[in-house]
């Protein structure tokens, strides 16, 4: 499939001269790209880089099948281009986003408002989608949130208990991640890539560093590559647990929402142990890994893995033993495997419609192209095979990690650093516990950072939540909601 | 007016006692989870701050906000004052009395549901819908319970129905279990709703007091908790043959029972998980059926 591709080709954690990157009007770029989407690939990015006044757009597509990514991009326009949404409704969010940066518009586009531009102290989210009638209600719940959880806004059009339309909207934590990176990496770089979304801490850690590294044509030592692959699987144990607990505490049921509460905690603390965070900031660092492993404490990691583990399996065994919480998951909060590759969703939300995606199988990169983990996936899209995705992979990154601790990479765990070469785009997948993490760069003639993006898996999947409303009570939406557990400054940047 | 002295010591007992319910049940839950948990009494310091506290009130609600909350308390209070105690009888007791006891506990709802609406609120309107919907179905329960009560004991009043003479068999069993699942309904206890839940979109009771705050909440809680202890004292009186034992080994088993409801509601709540709401009536329905047949067994086991 990709043989055939007029784009330009790269695997993942590679990095390409600019110049060599195939240039085409914007709409012969948009006709290109939908016709590969529409041939089975995938949108990981889709954006802008200004150039003088003028704009290009950049798309980065991701072919599963032949684990490669490809690139292509746009000359410099101004004013409006025919949109890609009206072909492929996976760039809907992107043309959106790129509207509001760069204020190219995508004509025909069915829904243009902003993702996340400012309005004061408050985004600009513009008017929302209405279903008129008398028997329509309308409830709003968000920004503020009973209970510590970020800020959201979600708009529910309901016929008595039943949701015909959700509309959510983000922003409230925009914080201008990528603007801070142009002309980067700066000193606090790191810091800020560890903080894109804190429960993906290791996942964004890793995507950036493995970023500096390609673009300066080296990789990290084999070591590091190790760590860095066993703290990814630990990030994912502990926020995989921590929400089976919450699922379990939103219908309450409390055994596994007690012990499940608990155990991450226990899964953080073996974090906490390699590196001194529960978060496993401070870890990863462009280059390799800033603590070491040593074989004691990789012995004592072992140790408390295997106890935690064995009662997670004993806490979830609970949740699945009992109807009662069976039936409360079973048939809601459905998506159909058709709109969720419609829409590109990723991760274990795309894995629970039955839809093989996993970055770490598709597009291996670092210790991942020497240890696969098993691909979790179940068919149904509900909230039932969304938990069960979790609980799969629970199971399949816990055998992996004890797999692994045993055989350890010897040799550095830190590479010389090397200056970024000029004019270069790179692309990174990382697998995060909740899908695919993307981070493309594009250096300047001094070899800085001139755009960075960044697409946190939320930002594929919250259509997904909106989608798998359609139809359901709306007293569901807690369990529609924690099955995906979406990022919420993930997307706000 | 010898009666008065009597009545200000019964509702001393019922407003001192009834805040104990819940705590009970929260240890247990703690407990059963291996967490040490609130204290027992942590109603009563929760009540005594809200006391203390002043009144956040909507600019679009109108009195009625105040009102509904100390209107549904009076009522329920006056409704558990018509409740016989075992062996000390009703302090008023007339043929009938069961009916206006019914129709408080209507008036309580009425009132709660009003407060609510008076916000404005999307979650208020829907946790009021919610809870005056399975309001229909656990009251016809209530009321088939009630009858299979007059049926068995031939009397409109609470004191004679509710100290029935030597078991009432398996018509007391079928009554049990139907007045157990009116009771976590009406209490909103799992399955029905959770008391614990921070989910406006998954509340029913709990979304309608979501803007009450100080002496009005207090007075709901409080009602609350009165309206538990009413419903653990008309389950025990009614299945435990009361009338024949003493009067000290009368209350021990009316506190024991009570004492066993409240523990099987925790235990409930630490193993059940919540039903999806288009599964209620299918449970209440179930409450119904149950009392219905109670209300057979004793028409026609009567009869010979």
């Amino acid at each position: 499939m990709s043989a055939s591709t007029p784009f330009a080709l790269l695997a993942n954690a590679t990095s390409l001269a600019w110049a060599e990157i195939p240039v085409w009007p914007a709409a012969e770029l948009v006709r290109a790209t939908a016709a590969e989407l529409n041939r089975g690939a995938r949108l990981c990015a889709w954006f802008g880089v200004p150039e003088g006044s003028r704009t290009c757009l950049v798309a980065v597509l991701a072919f599963d099948v032949d684990n490669t990514l490809a690139v292509g991009r746009s000359q410099p326009f101004t004013g409006s281009y025919p949109a890609l949404t009206t072909l492929n409704p996976q760039a809907h969010l992107f043309e959106r986003e790129v509207w509001e940066q760069h204020g190219l518009v995508p004509e025909g586009h069915l829904w243009l408002k902003p993702v996340r531009r400012m309005n004061g102290n408050a985004p600009a989210n513009g008017e929302f989608f209405r279903v008129a009638g008398p028997e329509v209600h309308e409830v709003a719940v968000g920004p503020i949130h009973a209970g510590v959880i970020e800020p959201g806004h979600f708009r529910f059009q309901c016929a008595g208990e039943e949701v015909l339309h959700l509309e959510i909207t983000l922003g409230y934590q925009h914080r201008g991640v990528e603007e801070a990176l142009a002309g980067g990496p700066h000193r606090a770089t790191m810091s800020q890539m560890e903080t894109v979304a804190g429960d993906t801490t290791i996942a964004h850690a890793t995507a950036h560093a493995t970023i500096m590294e390609s673009l300066a044509g080296t990789e990290a030592p084999l070591r590091a590559q190790w760590l860095r692959a066993i703290a990814l699987e630990l990030e994912r144990l502990a926020n995989h647990t921590g929400d089976m607990g919450a699922l379990a505490g939103d219908v309450a049921f409390l055994p596994t929402s007690s012990a499940c509460g608990k155990i991450r905690g226990d899964f953080l603390n073996l974090s906490a142990l390699i590196c001194g965070n529960r978060f496993g900031r401070g870890l990863v660092c462009p280059g390799g890994c800033r603590h070491d492993l040593e074989p004691e404490r990789a012995a004592l990691l072992t140790e408390r893995l295997r106890t935690a583990l064995a009662e997670t399996e004993q806490a979830v065994a609970w949740f699945w033993d009992a109807a009662s919480v069976r039936s409360r998951f079973e048939n809601v909060g459905t998506v159909f495997p058709a709109q969720a590759s419609e829409i590109g969703m990723v991760g274990p939300a795309a894995r629970a419609c039955g839809l093989v995606r996993d970055v770490r199988y598709d597009h291996p990169a670092g210790w991942h192209r020497f240890a696969q983990v098993p691909v979790a996936v179940w068919p149904g899209g509900d909230v039932f095979a969304r938990a069960r995705v979790r609980s799969l992979e629970i199971q399949r990154s816990g055998q992996y990690l004890i797999e692994q601790l045993a055989a350890p990479a010897g040799g550095e765990l830190r590479g010389e650093p090397a200056p970024s070469a000029p004019d270069t785009l790179t692309a990174v997948l990382v697998e995060g516990w909740r899908g695919e993490v993307c981070h493309v760069a594009l250096t300047d003639a001094a070899g800085r950072f001139r755009r960075y993006k960044i697409i946190d898996p939320s930002f594929h999947n919250w259509t997904g939540l909106a989608l798998a409303l359609r139809g359901m009570a709306i007293s569901d939406f807690p369990i529609c909601n924690k099955s995906f557990n979406l990022s919420y400054c993930g997307v706000d940047l | 007016m010898i009666w008065i002295p009597e009545l200000v010591l019964r509702l001393a007992l019922w407003l001192l006692l009834a805040p104990l319910l819940p705590g009970i049940i929260n240890k247990v839950k703690a407990r059963v989870a291996g967490r040490r948990g609130p204290p027992v009494l942590q109603l009563y310091y929760d009540l005594a701050k809200l006391w203390r506290k002043g009144v956040v009130m909507s600019n679009l609600a109108s009195p009625g906000f105040i009102i509904g909350p100390a209107v549904a308390w009076v009522a329920l209070t006056g409704a558990a004052l018509l409740l016989p105690l075992g062996p000390a009888g009703g302090v008023v007791s007339f043929r009938g009395d069961v009916l206006l006891l019914i129709y408080l506990l209507a008036l309580a709802r009425f009132c709660t549901a009003w407060a609510a609406m008076e916000t404005g609120s999307a979650f208020e309107g829907m946790g009021s819908a919610r809870e005056v919907s399975y309001a229909v179905l656990a009251e016809a329960a209530l009321i088939a319970a009630v009858l299979s009560l007059i049926v068995h004991s031939g009397s409109v009043s609470l004191a004679t129905m509710l100290s029935p003479t030597a078991g009432a068999g398996a018509g007391a069993a079928l009554l049990a279990a139907g007045l157990f699942v009116v009771l976590l309904a009406e209490n909103c206890r799992v399955p029905f709703d959770d008391p614990n839940t921070h989910l406006e979109l998954t509340m029913i009771h709990e979304a309608m007091i979501l803007d009450h705050s100080g002496p009005p909440l207090a007075a709901i809680l409080h009602g609350a908790s009165i309206k538990l202890l009413l419903f653990s004292l008309l389950l025990v009186q009614a299945v435990l043959p009361i009338g024949e034992m003493s009067p000290l080994a009368a209350t021990g088993a009316l506190a024991a029972g009570v004492l066993t409801v409240t523990i099987g509601v925790g235990l409930i709540e630490s193993f059940l998980a919540r039903l999806a709401f288009r599964r209620v009536p299918l449970l209440l329905t179930t409450a119904f059926l149950l009392c219905l047949f109670s209300l057979l067994v004793a028409w026609k086991g009567g009869a010979n």
